[in-house]
């Protein structure tokens, strides 16, 4: 296999992005330095069955008393890891973390007057199957206030932290729901300046995945860097 | 008009906010009743080579420092190779070459103990300086951000290292080197600025 293909930058947020205002201070100044993929660009690390349970991937059970479960609208979120040609990444880590029901987390920062729901941690990981597919089991985060304006409030969302095969697929982003009416006031929605790739960060609602009488489900596809097939050695420049 | 060529578009990066810890290292979120850290032990028992810790601490635009970020390094072994089928050979048993630190809610700084890398190879028979690869991601940063640290006591390798060399002002070159304390362990001191006049080089590959 060859090189990674150069990232399509006008699908990112840029670094700074002023109505996002914690990003103001905390973005690089000077250009990226664009670097050929070495040995150390190409590889990533490697999970196994030991890093994810079956039992890790179940946000309703994995913090809850036995016999008990978490408060809020039952869901499946689930869909597919694969590269820009399609190809489906298998056995890569997925690891999300997200607000309970009523929109507070249970992270010593969060200090939100939402209270927690005991049988909720909010986190979760999972491997994908060789055909890439994943699935978690949780419950829909409510949205929540935060200080950028003065009243600006989150969408719901689940934050997914993505590894592919090897660092240049490396990926964080957040998933959002169809339908939710905070998505167009948002202003980390918004970071991306492109309504398309906005539009791949909204989770589709999907009644034929659905658990009959017990979650309904979104389907969250994603997609990492495509690679090349053959590789070539990279001339050195100016020889 | 052409025949479109019908790539998939990489999904966009969204920040990941200030409750990354919960998802990426629960303990430091407060979350005692969760399964097994990952990424905290990044060399394992058996990795040959130095024992070293690097310590340092991220600040913002003002200085200030930046308390909720988490930074992942990637690292080949003492031999040079990394741990992955494409790394270059076998490692060490339980040598993953891959961690995570958060930083401190108090003081902003971050450490992680590992061993030094060794020397890995590049493009056209040449060879890269020992270095960690690192990953930065925090409130308030759209899209992680990668540089590179390496060794202050490896001045013959970094002199001759091709990703320094590529740095067009040389005075940058020294925010990606830290500095060698000896002791037990030795530590290397790694401050990164994510943005003013002494500004980390950051890299897109």
């Amino acid at each position: 296999m060859g090189d990674y293909y150069q990232r399509d930058w006008g699908q990112h947020p840029p670094a700074l992005s002023p109505d996002y205002k914690t990003s103001v201070a905390r973005s690089p100044n000077a250009a990226l330095l664009s670097l050929p993929q070495g040995v150390g660009e190409i590889t990533g690390p490697c999970f196994g069955a030991g890093d994810a349970g079956p039992e890790d991937r179940d946000l309703i059970h994995n913090h809850a008393r036995p016999g008990e479960s978490a408060i809020g609208e039952r869901i499946v979120l689930y869909g597919r890891v694969m590269d820009g040609d399609g190809r489906p990444l298998p056995r890569t880590l997925i690891e999300i973390w997200q607000a309970n029901a009523g929109g507070r987390y249970r992270h010593r920062n969060d200090g939100y007057l939402a209270p927690l729901d005991p049988n909720f941690g909010g986190t979760g990981r999972t491997l994908t199957d060789e055909a890439g597919h994943y699935a978690f089991h949780t419950v829909k985060p409510g949205a929540y206030p935060w200080r950028n304006w003065a009243n600006t409030w989150r969408p719901a969302h689940i934050h997914l932290s993505i590894f592919g095969a090897g660092f240049a697929q490396r990926l964080i982003t957040q998933c959002y729901f169809e339908g939710d009416p905070l998505i167009a006031h948002c202003p980390i929605v918004h970071t991306v300046a492109d309504e398309e790739a906005r539009a791949a960060l909204v989770a589709a609602l999907d009644l034929n995945a659905t658990i009959p009488f017990d979650s309904i489900a979104y389907r969250f596809d994603i997609v990492l860097r495509g690679r090349r097939s053959t590789p070539f050695e990279n001339r050195q420049e100016g020889a | 008009m052409a025949k479109p060529l019908n790539y998939l578009k990489e999904t966009p990066s969204q920040t990941a906010g200030p409750y990354v810890h919960l998802g990426l290292a629960a303990g430091a979120a407060g979350l005692t009743q969760a399964p097994a850290e990952l990424g905290t032990d990044i060399a394992g028992p058996k990795a040959q080579g130095e024992r070293i810790r690097i310590e340092g601490i991220v600040r913002d635009g003002t200085g200030a420092p930046v308390r909720d970020a988490l930074i992942e390094v990637w690292q080949a072994n003492a031999q040079g190779r990394y741990a992955h089928p494409e790394g270059g050979g076998p490692v060490e048993p339980g040598f993953r070459g891959w961690g995570r630190a958060p930083c401190d809610f108090e003081t902003g700084h971050w450490a992680v103990d590992t061993v030094k890398p060794g020397p890995v190879p590049w493009r056209g028979g040449m060879r890269q300086a020992p270095h960690l690869s690192l990953w930065i991601v925090a409130r308030g940063i759209n899209i992680g951000l990668s540089t590179r640290m390496y060794f202050g006591d490896e001045d013959a390798a970094n002199a001759a290292d091709p990703i320094l060399g590529m740095i067009e002002q040389a005075q940058r070159r020294a925010t990606l080197i830290a500095p060698r304390e000896d002791g037990s362990p030795p530590t290397y001191h790694f401050d990164i600025a994510l943005q003013g006049a002494d500004e980390t080089v950051f890299f897109d590959f």
